[in-house]
């Protein structure tokens, strides 16, 4: 993937990759951004309540607020990184840990000292091994190209050679499952060595790695966390709307010019974002925000700001930054079929509604995609989206609903060709949406 | 002061006995997990009961507060 350019004060998180155009060593980090201020504690808390960062994993909780529970613990706290990126058509994280590692492994240290952590986890996916299969934690890429946990050594050795960090710092490579980087399964994880979410409450913030309190956050939250501690929250808020303030990292793909990670103000419309990433290449049939558990926007929605409320207000969510831009030649309900297969298989196996849910919904779309359509198909559907969401443990199986809901509402118009065809003559294309392969 | 039934989903094994016990707040879905609906204070001690009954320990009697 490439990163993209946009105007250089919309540009935060990757200014130096812009300058350097090439991974930032610590040398280079210090150069860009500074030295981060050595002593933040309680008031950097408050700096990152007063800028409305809100996380950039996903559910757009106010990072502040979680700082200061997180702080409110009795027990000494752990930090966690999520770096895990389980969703397909994101490569933001890896983007920025690859380009940026300090500012990342910063903003980890400074929110360790303002809530009184003693340890810090970057958690990033195993990736494929040689086919030997051996221990995902030593895993090697059959590229040959260094892992991102690889990566994120590194950039902590170089760290330690500078100056013995204030707090131990250490990778995990988490199994490489979508449900795996759900905040709870990484406290699962860490504690049991088993990825599978917990039932809440306690919520990590309360009760997480080891009963302590611990903050899960997004690997792009602390580099936000990072530039805030540098610059305060009036500067934070430079950009941005006042309710989603500063910018956000998108991954971009599809039909563009030029697919991969930008950076863009929160509030930038959908449309525009495209056109950093080059644009459409071809005319476009729909677009999903959100990744697989976000919402399928149709083209006279590109002009949607790019803020919760926004698509909130539209019936949409905007989850974590993720855009895929699906060409008119694209059958989108065989997309969304696949999509859904996949995500069915991905349940953790553990709450009725998911396990059974899920497979049901796919397999009712997979009827859909093979132009198997019937009002009883209709309303069997309908009900089983109207039943299965807030009854997992975790929000996967409300995402796979809001995905499946989003795409018989966009592709409404083609779904009635299908219910008078035998076949879909779109189906022939190579998919467009990203399924990994099994390893 | 109101009461909500939630269930473990994770514990929860569709035995299916607490919607038996609780019809007007209990539904089972398609799969024969709970749906679990509004809890009138008359069916206070029916949904102590459910709760005690539940052979997995998987349903939560908790007070109604938004969490
Ligand atoms: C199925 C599922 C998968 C998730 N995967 C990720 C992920 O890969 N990375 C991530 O940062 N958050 C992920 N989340 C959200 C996390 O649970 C958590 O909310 C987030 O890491 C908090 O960080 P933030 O406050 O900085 O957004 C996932 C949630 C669910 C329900
Ligand atoms: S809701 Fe699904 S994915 Fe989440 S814990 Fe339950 S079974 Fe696992
Ligand atoms: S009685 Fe318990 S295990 Fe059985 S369906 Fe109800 S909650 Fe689930």
């Amino acid at each position: 993937m490439t990163t993209g350019t946009a105007a250089p004060h919309t540009v935060r998180l990757l200014a130096g990759y812009h300058a350097l155009g090439r991974r930032a060593g610590l040398e280079d980090h210090l150069v860009q951004y500074g030295a981060p201020p050595a002593t933040a504690g309680a008031a950097l808390i408050q700096a990152v309540e007063e800028s409305g960062l809100t996380g950039r994993g996903g559910g757009g909780f106010p990072t502040g607020r979680k700082l200061r529970s997180v702080a409110a613990g009795r027990r000494a706290a752990v930090v966690v990184v999520n770096a895990a990126e389980g969703e397909p058509a994101s490569g933001k994280d890896r983007a920025l840990l690859t380009v940026a590692p300090h500012l990342v492994l910063d903003g980890a240290v400074l929110a360790a000292g303002a809530v009184g952590a003693r340890e810090i986890v970057v958690c990033v996916h195993a990736e494929p091994d040689a086919g030997t299969g051996k221990d995902p934690q030593t895993a090697v890429r059959r590229d040959g190209a260094a892992t991102l946990a690889d990566t994120v050594r590194r950039a902590i050795a170089e760290r330690e050679a500078a100056r013995p960090a204030p707090v131990p710092m250490r990778v995990t490579a988490v199994p490489p499952r979508y449900v795996a980087s759900e905040e709870t399964a990484l406290v699962h994880w860490l504690d049991a060595g088993d990825a599978r979410p917990l039932f809440t409450p306690p919520r990590p913030f309360e009760r997480g790695v080891g009963g302590r309190p611990t903050l899960v956050s997004n690997a792009e939250t602390y580099a936000h966390i990072a530039l805030i501690a540098r610059h305060g929250p009036a500067w934070f808020r430079s950009c941005g709307t006042p309710e989603a303030p500063g910018t956000a990292l998108f991954t971009v793909s599809g039909v563009v010019a030029r697919p991969g990670v930008v950076e863009a103000p929160l509030g930038t419309p959908v449309g525009e974002v495209l056109r950093l990433a080059g644009g459409p290449s071809e005319p476009l049939q729909a677009v999903l925000a959100g990744g697989y558990g976000g919402t399928w926007l149709p083209p006279d929605l590109l002009g949607l700001p790019t803020t919760p409320s926004a698509f909130r207000a539209a019936g949409l969510a905007l989850g974590p930054g993720i855009l895929v831009a699906l060409p008119e030649r694209a059958c989108g309900v065989a997309e969304s079929a696949r999509v859904l297969a996949w995500l069915a298989a991905q349940t953790a196996g553990q709450c009725g509604p998911c396990v059974h849910g899920l497979p049901a919904i796919a397999a009712d779309f997979a009827e859909l995609a093979a132009c198997r359509v019937s009002t009883e198909l209709y309303r069997r559907l309908d009900r089983r989206l109207s039943v299965i969401p807030g009854r997992g443990a975790c929000r996967h199986p409300d995402g796979a609903v809001r995905f499946a809901a989003s795409a018989l509402r966009v592709f409404g118009r083609h779904l009635r060709v299908h219910a008078h065809a035998e076949g879909c003559l779109l189906a022939q294309w190579p998919p467009v949406l990203p399924i990994p392969e099994e390893w | 002061m109101s009461w909500r039934l939630r269930v473990d989903p994770i514990a929860c094994t569709a035995h299916g006995l607490c919607a038996e016990l609780l019809p007007e707040a209990i539904d089972l879905d398609e799969w024969g997990y709970p749906i679990i609906g509004p809890v009138p204070d008359r069916l206070l001690p029916l949904a102590r009961r459910a709760v005690a009954d539940c052979p997995t320990l998987a349903l939560l009697l908790e007070r109604d507060r938004p969490r």
